[in-house]
């Protein structure tokens, strides 16, 4: 549990940082819903017809004009790509960052074996991520009750879900690729982040590019689609899991037989 | 018993070689230096020992157990201070101390106060704001708090001032007085001459001499220097010989009175007799390996 702790104190700096920032753009952007309610049945109808912009936010499947539908897109982009580049970035660092910062040689050799330390490193980034999206989830709706208006609660429930499974999975991967990397971390975490993002939008865009559903957590978590189906996708959230689970096992395998830089 | 033992032990990192095939035995309560210039192998060596890194092939013991097999068993009974000391920035001294205490699983307060009072650091700085020699006081604290069996001391002393160099010597003569096992590396032939009992010379990533101190230091070479004269008479059996002036400075290998005779007669106004650097020791060393052969 010592890593465990150090990790946590570590990251709780970052952490206060990305969850108030989302937080807060998610508080300016509720509270800007009463006001912006009144000439949404002008603006709906725009998003309507502006086609594959629209379809890229799923603007084409939610009204402006309630919370829910406001919340998923506004929010949902907010959680969807804040929450994914700080799980990115936590989870990218967490191994690689002990030979950058070169403190290994201090690390490993205490007597503490390569796999506590993995998994009390993991448990650290998992346990950043769900308290950043608990917080954010408390901030939502305490906003909305701020505001006299009330999410649809099963809708709202599915959708965090849904938001926190993926930003597991891409902390997932990059923790498997923070096992092999020394340096340059950030930027390859920020970039994957970013790149399954835009994949999603793609898909959104675009049919023949559906297959690529299927490679990116954003699909199963695309507020659109949850909200008026009231449904996660399964299937999808299946292949995200057992991505998960490659990256971490990745991780423990390479990890275990490294040799460790000075 | 053997504390350390490695057979064949060697590394490879892809092609470029670290050691090969080390044979190194150290036993129960020694004081052992180990000798190598900057890229010999001292550090591969010494990270193998405490499995940060995996050997090509070979194996290697301490306390008779596999290191790779029993690394946690055996680790909490090491204390290792690494050739670079860093910590985790935004943490204090006595944080890191604390931290370490708490890998170690013991409650060790009192024993990190006592090494922290005699290497006068100060617990309450922020690591960043620490000197070189200050981190090397904080690596000394992680190192010894927990009493461990086997200290594996990676060029403890670089960054440290004299006094502190003393200071940390009477700690670890303490140690070794009561019981503890000291693996000394460094390129300071004279910190291994005061302090160690035996030592081991590593060249070239293999190791080109192990004896005790006193016979190292026996067989060692003298730098001669006589001023006065400009050619080494042959009965002193001089090596690489250098004019200077007129003065001739030499390598010798060979009793101290026998030189002194031999001086008594020469036309020479001054002399100098310093121990040979440690590359010097090294060219002896080879040289003599090669005759050998």
């Amino acid at each position: 549990m010592t890593i465990y702790i150090k990790e946590l104190k570590q990251g709780v700096k970052a952490l206060l940082i990305w969850t108030a920032s989302i937080a807060f753009m998610m508080l300016v952007c509720i509270l800007m819903f009463p006001e912006m309610k009144g000439e949404m049945d002008n603006v709906s109808e725009m998003f309507a017809n502006m086609g594959g912009f629209s379809a890229a936010f799923g603007m084409d499947k939610l009204s402006f004009g309630d919370l829910m539908g406001f919340y998923g897109i506004e929010c949902g982009n907010i959680l969807g790509l804040g929450g994914g580049f700080f799980a990115a970035l936590t989870a990218i660092s967490v191994l690689a960052k002990e030979e950058k910062d070169h403190t290994a040689e201090f690390l490993f050799t205490h007597p503490v074996s390569r796999f506590s330390v993995i998994t009390q490193k993991l448990l650290s980034v998992m346990t950043q991520i769900i308290v950043l999206n608990i917080a954010v989830v408390a901030v939502s709706l305490i906003s909305a009750a701020a505001i006299g208006e009330e999410f649809q609660i099963k809708e709202f429930a599915l959708l965090h879900i849904a938001y926190l499974i993926m930003q597991i999975e891409i902390a997932c991967i990059c923790f498997g690729i923070s096992a092999f990397i020394r340096r340059g971390s950030i930027g390859i975490g920020l970039g994957l982040a970013l790149a399954l993002y835009f994949i999603n939008i793609v898909c959104n865009i675009s049919d023949q590019a559906d297959f690529l559903r299927y490679i990116t957590p954003y699909a199963y978590s695309e507020a659109s689609d949850i909200i008026s189906e009231a449904k996660l996708e399964a299937g999808l959230i299946a292949i995200g899991i057992c991505i998960s689970l490659a990256g971490i096992i990745t991780a423990y395998i390479r990890y275990a037989k490294k040799d460790i830089a000075s | 018993m053997n504390i350390i033992e490695t057979h064949k032990l060697t590394k490879y990192y892809g092609k470029s070689r670290g050691i090969i095939e080390l044979d190194l035995s150290v036993s129960k309560g020694e004081f052992f230096g180990f000798i190598g210039t900057n890229g010999a192998g001292k550090s591969t060596t010494i990270r193998s020992l405490l499995g940060l890194i995996f050997p090509t092939s070979g194996e290697a013991k301490i306390f008779g157990k596999d290191i790779n097999r029993y690394k946690t068993e055996i680790l909490s009974e090491i204390g290792y201070m690494p050739s670079e000391a860093n910590f985790y920035s935004g943490m204090k001294v006595k944080d890191i101390i604390s931290l370490s205490a708490k890998m170690h699983k013991k409650n060790c307060s009192d024993e990190a106060k006592k090494l922290c009072e005699r290497l006068a650091l100060d617990t309450e700085k922020r690591i960043e704001e620490l000197s070189l020699g200050n981190r090397k006081k904080v690596s000394i604290v992680c190192a010894l708090q927990h009493d461990p069996d086997l200290c594996i001391l990676d060029e403890p002393t670089s960054g440290l001032d004299p006094l502190m160099q003393r200071e940390f010597f009477d700690i670890l003569t303490e140690r070794n007085k009561s019981g503890a096992t000291i693996f000394l590396s460094s390129h300071v032939l004279s910190e291994i001459q005061k302090n160690c009992s035996r030592a081991a010379i590593i060249k070239g990533g293999r190791l080109i001499a192990v004896d005790s101190v006193e016979n190292l230091s026996k067989t060692n070479a003298k730098r001669v220097t006589f001023h006065g004269i400009t050619s080494v008479p042959e009965e002193l059996f001089a090596k690489s010989a250098q004019i200077n002036g007129d003065s001739v400075t030499f390598l010798y290998n060979g009793g101290i009175k026998e030189l002194l005779g031999i001086a008594n007669s020469l036309p020479i106004y001054d002399m100098t007799i310093t121990e040979p650097d440690l590359e010097e020791i090294f060219i002896h060393y080879y040289e003599k390996g090669n005759e050998e052969k």
